[in-house]
């Protein structure tokens, strides 16, 4: 499976990059993602979570072919 | 309904006339409400003197959409509409602009609210100010609407 990572604003800066592709063999949540991709770093309390461009839990599984993204919260408007 | 993001400066009154030149129904309805969002030169005590709004192209959109899509399933509207700005802003630019158009104003002004309150929280666009003592920081979070002063 492979799928695309994406981090956004403050939290981009954090982790170092914008984005990454992984591709892995197990199944995994988006925990286990962020785990994987930032190697260990602990994740932030009040990480949002999207997976296509919609809201989702860190608890959820992620597909082949996913777009995961990771963001602090939002401040438009 | 339609939203928009704009990355360069836009007049709010005249996109209102543009989109409301568009609409089919201009004698149905009684109560527009409207909402303008303006760019201030000061933050937490600091003086701003520019921002950057950053913001997750495809997402965004497509989050804007659901919230005018809810608003709509609790409030009788006959057309919405939201532009954001994104990019490069300075003081007094417009950050945001949201129009409902409605039959009346108990729902013009309701749904107005609520599309605010829910861009503010659920729409994904970031704020990182430059201050004028050239110190760069990101917006953490946005101010509670209801909260009274």
């Amino acid at each position: 499976m492979s799928i695309k990572v994406r981090y956004f604003a403050s939290l981009g800066e954090q982790v170092g990059r914008s984005e990454s592709e992984l591709t892995f063999s197990q199944a995994m949540t988006v925990r286990d993602v962020w785990q994987l991709d930032t190697i260990e770093k602990s994740i932030p309390d009040n990480v949002l979570v999207a997976i296509n461009m919609e809201y989702a839990d860190l608890d959820i599984q992620v597909q082949d072919g996913d777009e995961v993204a990771f963001f602090p919260p939002v401040t438009g408007g | 309904m339609k939203v928009k993001i704009c990355s360069a400066a836009f007049n709010p009154w005249q996109e209102i006339q543009a989109y409301q030149a568009t609409l089919a129904t201009s004698a149905k309805f009684g109560a527009t409400s409207i909402f303008i969002g303006t760019m201030r030169d000061y933050n937490e005590g600091d003086a701003v003197q520019s921002m950057t709004l950053d913001y997750y192209p495809g997402m965004t959109e497509k989050q804007l959409e659901k919230i005018l899509t809810d608003a709509e399933q609790c409030w009788q509207i006959i057309d919405a509409y939201i532009v954001h700005r994104v990019g490069e802003i300075n003081p007094d630019d417009t950050i945001v602009l949201v129009v409902v158009w409605s039959s009346h104003r108990g729902d013009a002004f309701d749904a107005s609210r609520f599309i605010m309150e829910a861009l503010k929280s659920t729409a994904p666009f970031w704020k990182k100010e430059l201050l004028e003592s050239g110190q760069t920081r990101w917006v953490e979070k946005n101010t509670d609407g209801y909260q009274k002063m």
